[in-house]
């Protein structure tokens, strides 16, 4: 399980993070964004790459959490 | 929103946005120029007298309308967030040179789209350069490239910029005299499609911008990052609706909407070589700014007031491009607008360094 945090940081930039920490290939990722268009990218890549995503909202603030499929 | 409604929801965006830009030229806006937000900005800048070339001056209805038509549908989906922030200072100057870069060329990449569509030959030399600079952008994101957090900011903040244009608005149907109008006749910023017509264009285009998070850099950029094609669909689709109905206009015989040539074609040159260093400019500009010129515009409209500054960089870089002789014109670039796109260079890849590698070292 590895955590980012890419609050306040605008796309691409939270999804080149998430794609340098899928190099390590683990079984669960989550990933904190504020705003909608990195959920919604961040969403997109991670779904190409083989995980199942489910997003929690907290005070405006997501909560990706991207869990590979089997 | 599922994948394959995401990509019709595209396709549909994109070619919607290319078929009204065709009919703004058929409503008067300069040809091959249904939207330009380089060049908008520029008449906008013009009409505020911050410059006073009398062939480029005039308040363009659809740049409000893009910021209003982004605002009101972002506060509608309850999407409306403001935030800012990151870097604007460093923002703020590569607005600038994205500006210089797009006066070089003679357009936005929205523009360079649209010129495509109109069989001008020339943008395939700025789409070349425009696909270079954005490569350089990448580069740099890929090593660790960010102008750094955004922090959330007061309504007052987000909507400033959207309240601004509906001041510009205000001024607009007014026209009192210290704005200036370019006269009949003087060039581009005379030619213009009726004020409520370019402005429901706009709002439309904003709005549906707004919703797909339209970008023309970042189809490139997310393709040779990501393999993602979202973005670039949107970006085809624009080129082949406009293309479409100008081929249809010509057909028809309302007038010539296509022809398929270097010369002589409208507001532009045919100087490959600066055409293509200008747009390689605007695309590892845009890259580093997360965004083309409509972006901005749509993000400042979203409430996002790092997007609000660019704008305002992009608007001065075009108040000092005429000012000091750098835009291009039809015959070509001027020797003070090539020493200011190399100067652009040195400055955004300075920028790029400094953002990517200086924070490293310690």
């Amino acid at each position: 399980m590895k955590q980012l945090d890419a609050r306040g940081l605008s796309c691409p930039e939270p999804v080149v993070m998430l794609r340098k920490a899928m190099m390590s290939k683990e079984a669960y990722y989550e990933i904190v964004v504020d705003n909608l268009t990195s959920k919604e990218n961040v969403t997109r890549y991670a779904e190409h790459q083989g995980y199942q995503v489910s997003v929690r909202e907290e005070a405006g603030e997501y909560v990706l959490t991207m869990k590979k499929k089997v | 929103m599922n994948l394959k409604n995401e990509t019709t929801g595209m396709i549909v965006t994109g070619a919607v946005i290319g078929v009204i830009a065709a009919f703004l030229v058929l409503f008067g806006n300069p040809a091959n120029m249904g939207f330009c937000i380089a060049c908008f900005l520029r008449d906008t800048s013009g009409a505020l007298g911050l410059h006073t070339a009398g062939a480029v001056q005039y308040i363009r209805p659809e740049i409000i309308g893009l910021v209003l038509g982004s605002f009101i549908l972002a506060i509608s989906k309850k999407e409306f967030a403001p935030r800012g922030g990151s870097s604007p200072m460093t923002r703020f100057v590569i607005g600038f040179f994205v500006m210089i870069g797009c006066l070089m060329f003679l357009g936005c990449p929205f523009r360079m789209i649209l010129r495509l569509a109109g069989g001008d030959l020339n943008a395939v030399f700025g789409l070349l350069g425009f696909i270079c600079g954005i490569l350089g952008g990448v580069f740099f994101l890929n090593r660790g490239y960010s102008l750094k957090r955004t922090y959330k900011l007061s309504v007052a903040e987000g909507a400033g910029f959207s309240v601004v244009q509906a001041a510009l608005l205000i001024l607009l149907l007014a026209a009192p005299a210290f704005i200036h109008f370019s006269e009949a006749g003087a060039g581009p910023g005379a030619q213009h499609a009726p004020v409520i017509i370019s402005l429901a264009a706009g709002l439309i285009v904003g709005g549906l911008a707004q919703r797909t998070r339209l970008c023309m850099v970042g189809g490139i950029r997310d393709l040779v990052l990501f393999r993602e094609w979202k973005l670039l669909i949107g970006f085809v689709a624009v080129l082949a609706a406009a293309l479409l109905c100008n081929l249809i206009f010509t057909v028809t015989g309302t007038g010539s909407y296509f022809t398929l040539s270097m010369a002589a074609q409208p507001v532009a040159h045919t100087d490959g070589v600066w055409n293509f260093l200008g747009m390689a400019l605007v695309g590892l500009g845009c890259v580093l700014l997360g965004g083309c010129p409509l972006r901005q515009l749509v993000l400042a409209g979203e409430g996002n007031s790092d997007s609000a500054i660019t704008v305002i960089g992009l608007m001065t870089g075009a108040a000092f491009a005429h000012n000091f002789g750098l835009a291009s014109s039809a015959s070509g670039p001027t020797l003070n607008g090539k020493i200011a796109v190399m100067i652009g260079f040195c400055v955004i890849l300075s920028i790029a360094g400094m953002n990517t590698f200086a924070g490293k070292r310690k």
